[in-house]
């Protein structure tokens, strides 16, 4: 197909960049791994710092998408090949099968009757979800799908051809398409940053140990305990959290940059807790607190808490402390001295990892040390989003709007 | 001309178990004014969606209804052109999915198979009292551009837009073009690897401009007034050379920061106290013109303190971060080290907010020899004797102070938005706008939107609602700032840069590149006379049948986006270029003369008048929920797809905008039975969800007025509610609507109900 903008990564940077470029009259085609829009952000309980939904702004996007033809959009999609030069790209995106054929309707629901479950990756594994299902309650596009691993099990065969589901292809084959674009914008976005290595911090060892991410499930009322906060290990509810700012950031042995929307993601999660237990005690371990601009008033507002505690220090390490309980150990930075405290869940700020960095994208792109993409005219792409820098969904959604005028620009050859 | 009506009746997806389609079908032949009614198991199928194209064809349909799942899916498969208006009824999440067959009510089937038929004979009712939109006929616009302000965010507005093809003028007030950029020696990195302050930015940003055959230049100027609306601004400029008029098609503002005044400062941080502490702007113009020396004697300091939130974070004066202060401050201590190596400099912060990959300038400054950070909060400034300074930092944990002496101190004081309008009664801290107070009817003065009554007066607006763009606290532009941030209160003007929110010159060259591509969307859609955000792509517009306006005023006080002007009576004068199409100027119409060819009064009236209304004694009660589309109606789908149930007495009608609700709608629900109306709208307020901002607002104002007047008639308040629901809360609404109906089923029937 022929398209003036090809677009990578389909999560709240690509989503802008497609859904502005086309309002421009520009034709857009929107590329995705996953088999629905949203990325990371889709994963949020709440945006900062409005304690927001962020499927609130998603669903004025995917309304935006619904009514323009411009925009064409491949879920299930990855370039494997893009060559050419500015104003003449031609690329090759491999869609795999979703085994769910676009006209399927949910009928009575006997999808929920099907036998095989897999780990949910959306929740980060926490809980085990249908293999046949609607990605999310919004996903976008609105389509049914099987995962690839549980495609082949004879057990979905057997469902499949015994409840009588009509349009589900389970021999479906993946595809390549060939897209003909002006320019490309590329807001692969970002991973989060393995906390399997932050052994002085156990997790992975200790239940209660979690991430930020996995944080953002388990608030959520779509998440594996529909929205109730509870110590993972024995599903007890809270009366004590500690958030570690900087798990693995500002650290040469991790990651050496800030990653820039951690502590205002932990001071909102802090609330997260706080609306749900109005007796839980917090503590939060930072060593500058950021909250750039008119955030900081959202910080004020944590600090009027009488139940929150602010801990200046990085903390040092993690150990079981019995009953289910950890303990975090903390050198104060002012102090020197060492400080303990025991909760129910210790939460990890980890930072953000540029996808471009870990998944190579097939085509060369000039990226700094860390692999954030440079926009300084070097690269036949133009970067948006966290794949740029981190960055909050903010800032996301200003640099992706911008990213269009360079876009416009290369297709125009200036 | 009387409307053509085909209606589609979906049996699939579970319709068909919940309800007799078949009898529906009957029902809207027999009763209802349509030319056919068809059942298909599947209407979203190509065979089904062909045989309705063949319909429109061979029986000249201009209404289609599609009985079925809701509008917000398949609604690519129906598209049958501008010309055909289509009603999608959401059976399936309506009914099918959320009645409960298993109800513990009297006649169970019966009673779920008359909501369904309501549904359908609202459709019929929304069909005949509608028509498809049509464009409305826009006279000649411009597609020209102009940027305000020729600082980093300006002058990249302005090369954008020119470099894809567009006109621009840029206005700037200064004799220069570059802002604050010129005025300095460095700015802080930018790029890979982010370790060394970078040349500023605008030398080659202002020879560009200056080149570009597609950008005019207006230095010392000053816009003067700017009328009319996006696509047909008459803008007027005034400069030394007299005045100039331009037809403009949409505005970037780019009009930057000024200082915190320091002169606040001088008790805390001894500014105008004490000759050796300057700002750090003042430190700026000093380096830059080559020479660091401190005032009092022109010496060169031996040791300089920085202190990083000289008012800043502090409630007192300024409560927010300015973002850059912290790494302005690092390179200013790199500017005394290069020209004085053995200077010392203090670093005096509360946190270091070096965000990102600009870490890596913190870490190159640590490095650098001779810089000393200290943490803690500053306590007093005094005179150390010798000319010098002396800060005192209060560390609550070491529970002793630490004294700082230097030869000079500079304060790195933060960026105020150039639309704040200080007032009288108010000073420091204080001086960001209230919320506006928009209280329907309540007189012109509560109404005026925030920031812009007295008008920091940079666009000269001649709107009624002010002469600027409506504010947020601390008087950065209002809009919805996570999601959709270029997007002001003032259609067709977008804001960018530090105007907006506090940033580096790296966000404002982004943010110049964005607002730039937002004005080139307007210019391209208004023309066509479509809508942007958020209802992108609409072609519908308000109509005023104004003879017989009363001009009360209410819609051109209550436009969120100050659509509306008034003549000298008052009569309004509207500007459908500025319209976002949200209908709250027709919910503010105690008249019911603002109306959208596919959305009005009478509609909504004849829908609820064509509901069913069972009689006292049949114990059916009704129940009419308004529900705001953007957010409580996916919701409610998502419950539905949940499965979750709902009471069988409930009616809802789908509304642009809670704030399109107009009282008169209650009356009438009142008047013809209804035993409680509910609304459903976003979350209001200063983190407002509201995607028309003043909406779910205005409409809360409005229903308190409604509950007043229903006491004074003896009816019970509770009947009419308005509960804020979000887009996640699809756990909550069936309680909600469910808690509504059993909370007035305990106080019994309308007692309107058989008049």
């Amino acid at each position: 197909m022929n398209t003036d903008l090809l677009v990578i990564g389909g999560g709240i940077a690509g989503i802008t960049a497609a859904v502005e470029a086309a309002e421009t009259g520009r034709e857009v085609v929107l590329v995705e791994k996953q088999h629905q829009l949203g990325g990371r952000v889709l994963q949020m309980h709440k945006y900062f710092p409005k304690l927001c939904p962020p499927v609130c702004g998603l669903e004025i996007n995917f309304r935006r998408i619904r009514q323009n033809p411009k925009i064409k959009v491949l879920t299930g999609a990855k370039p494997t090949s893009i060559e050419g030069v500015p104003g003449d790209l031609t690329a090759i995106i491999h869609v795999e099968p979703s085994y769910v054929k676009a006209d399927f309707t949910s009928g009575k629901g006997v999808e929920n009757d099907c036998p095989v479950e897999i780990a949910d990756r959306f929740n980060f594994g926490m809980n085990r979800t249908k293999a046949f299902r609607l990605p999310h309650e919004l996903a976008y596009p609105y389509r049914y799908v099987i995962d690839e691993e549980s495609a082949h099990d004879p057990a979905m065969k057997q469902f499949i051809e015994s409840s009588g589901i009509e349009g589900v292809d389970l021999d479906m084959q993946p595809e390549d398409v060939e897209v003909k674009a002006k320019a490309v914008i590329w807001a692969t976005g970002w991973e989060p940053y393995d906390a399997n290595k932050l052994d002085h911090l156990a997790y992975g060892r200790l239940p209660n140990v979690v991430t930020n991410m996995e944080m953002e499930r388990i608030a959520a009322v779509n998440g594996p305990t529909k929205g109730k906060i509870l110590r993972p290990s024995d599903q007890q509810p809270i009366t004590r959290a500690a958030f570690v700012q900087c798990a693995g950031s500002r650290d040469e042995n991790h990651l050496p940059y800030c990653s820039a929307v951690c502590c205002m993601a932990s001071l909102k999660q802090s609330r997260y807790i706080r609306e749900q237990y109005p007796d839980a005690e917090i503590h939060i371990f930072f060593i500058d607190a950021r909250t750039p601009g008119r955030w900081e008033d959202f910080y004020q507002e944590v600090q009027d808490d009488e139940k929150t505690v602010i801990h200046r220090g990085k903390v040092a390490r993690i150990e079981e402390a019995g009953n289910g309980m950890v303990t975090l150990t903390a050198e104060n930075t002012l102090t020197g001295k060492l400080e303990q405290v025991s909760v129910d869940m210790a939460i990890l700020a980890t930072g953000m990892v540029p996808t471009v960095a870990v998944d190579a994208p097939p085509i060369k792109i000039n990226v700094d040390e860390f692999g954030f993409i440079q926009n300084n005219g070097t690269s036949v792409v133009v970067g948006a989003g966290v794949a740029t820098g981190p960055k909050d969904v903010a800032s996301t959604n200003e640099e992706a709007t911008g990213a269009v005028v360079r876009a416009l620009q290369m297709m125009t050859g200036k | 001309m009387e409307a053509k009506t085909g209606v589609y009746i979906c049996s699939g997806c579970g319709i068909k178990d919940s309800c007799n389609v078949e009898a529906i079908a009957k029902m809207v032949e027999d009763e209802l004014d349509v030319e056919l009614c068809k059942v298909d198991p599947l209407v979203c199928g190509d065979e089904c969606v062909a045989g309705i194209k063949a319909d429109i064809e061979a029986a000249g349909l201009d209404h289609v209804v599609i009985a079925g799942c809701s509008g917000r899916y398949f609604s690519d498969r129906f598209k049958f052109g501008d010309n055909v208006l289509i009603d999608r009824v959401a059976l399936r999440e309506f009914v099918a999915w959320t009645s409960d067959p298993q109800a513990d009510i009297d006649d169970i089937e019966e009673v779920i198979q008359e909501q369904a038929e309501d549904y359908l004979r609202m459709s019929a009712a929304r069909m005949k009292y509608s028509e498809a939109p049509v464009p409305m006929d826009v006279e000649e616009t411009s597609r020209d551009i102009m940027v305000v302000g020729a600082g980093v965010a300006g002058l990249n507005a302005a090369l954008a837009a020119a470099d894809a093809g567009y006109k621009v003028t840029l206005v700037e007030k200064e004799a220069e073009l570059g802002g604050w950029s010129r005025k300095f020696k460095t700015v802080i990195p930018q790029a890979a690897p982010y370790r060394e302050p970078q040349a500023p930015p605008h030398t080659e940003l202002v020879k560009a401009v200056n080149d570009h055959e597609l950008i005019k230049v207006l230095t010392s100027s000053t816009v003067t007034r700017t009328s009319g609306q996006p696509g047909q601004f008459d803008v007027t400029i005034q400069n030394g050379s007299g005045e100039e008029k331009l037809r403009i098609g949409a505005i970037v503002q780019a009009t930057g920061w000024l200082p915190y005044d320091p002169t606040r400062l001088a008790d805390k941080y001894g500014y105008g106290r004490l000759p050796n502490v300057i700002t750090n702007v003042m430190m700026e113009e000093m380096a830059a013109a080559g020479r660091i020396a401190r005032p009092s004697d022109g010496a060169a300091p031996k040791a300089v303190a920085i202190i990083h939130c000289a008012g800043s974070r502090d409630r007192e004066f300024l409560p927010y971060c300015s973002a850059v202060c912290c790494r302005v401050a690092m390179k200013q201590a790199l500017y005394i080290r290069e020209q004085m190596p053995d200077t010392d400099v203090y670093l005096l912060y509360k946190d270091i907010r070096s965000p990102g990959v600009f870490e890596q300038f913190y870490a190159r400054v640590q490095d650098e020899e001779g810089i000393y950070l200290t943490k803690g909060e500053v306590v007093e400034v005094v005179e150390d004797g010798n000319g010098g300074v002396s800060v005192t930092l209060d560390d609550t944990l070491l529970g002793e102070n630490i004294t700082v002496q230097a030869d000079m101190l500079v304060l790195a004081t933060g960026m105020v938005p150039t639309t704040l309008v200080e007032t009288d009664e108010t000073d420091g801290a204080e001086t960001e706008e209230k919320p506006a107070e928009e209280s329907p009817g309540d007189g012109d003065e509560k109404s005026r939107a925030a920031g812009a009554e007295t008008g920091a007066n940079i666009l000269a607006l001649t709107y009624r609602q002010g002469t600027d763009l409506p504010t947020l606290k601390y008087g950065f532009p209002d809009s919805h700032f996570i999601c959709f941030p270029y997007e002001t209160r003032r259609t067709g003007i977008y804001a960018a840069g530090a105007v907006r929110a506090p940033m580096d010159m790296g966000m404002a060259r982004n943010d110049g590149l964005g607002a730039a591509l937002k004005a080139i969307q307007a210019v391209e859609a208004f023309p066509l006379g479509r809508a942007l955000h958020p209802r992108s792509g609409d072609i519908s517009f308000p109509e005023f049948f104004l003879q017989r306006c009363t001009q009360c005023k209410r819609c051109t006080e209550e436009c969120p986006f100050g659509s509306l002007d008034e003549d000298d009576k008052g009569t309004p004068e509207p500007n459908l270029l500025r319209c976002r199409r949200c209908g709250i100027c027709m919910g503010a119409c105690p008249e019911r003369i603002i109306s959208f060819k596919d959305y009005s009064p009478n509609m909504i009236s004849q829908m609820i008048k064509v509901i069913s209304m069972p009689e006292e004694d049949d114990e059916r009660p009704r129940y009419l929920v308004f529900m705001c589309e953007n957010d409580a109606l996916p919701a409610f789908d998502i419950a539905a797809w949940h499965r979750h149930k709902i009471s069988p007495w409930v009616r809802i009608i789908p509304v642009r905008c809670i704030g399109s609700v107009n009282t008169v709608f209650i009356a009438d629900a009142l008047n013809g039975g209804f035993d409680g109306i509910l609304l459903l709208g976003c979350k209001r307020g200063d983190d407002y969800q509201c995607h028309f901002v003043r909406g779910s607002e205005l409409a809360n104002t409005r229903m308190e007025n409604v509950q007043e007047k229903l006491l004074q008639l003896s009816l019970e308040e509770e009947r009419v509610q308005i509960h804020e629901v979000e887009l996640s809360d699809w756990d909550r609404i069936p309680e909600i609507i469910n808690d509504f109906v059993e909370e007035i089923n305990d106080i019994g029937p309308n007692p309107f109900k058989d008049f």
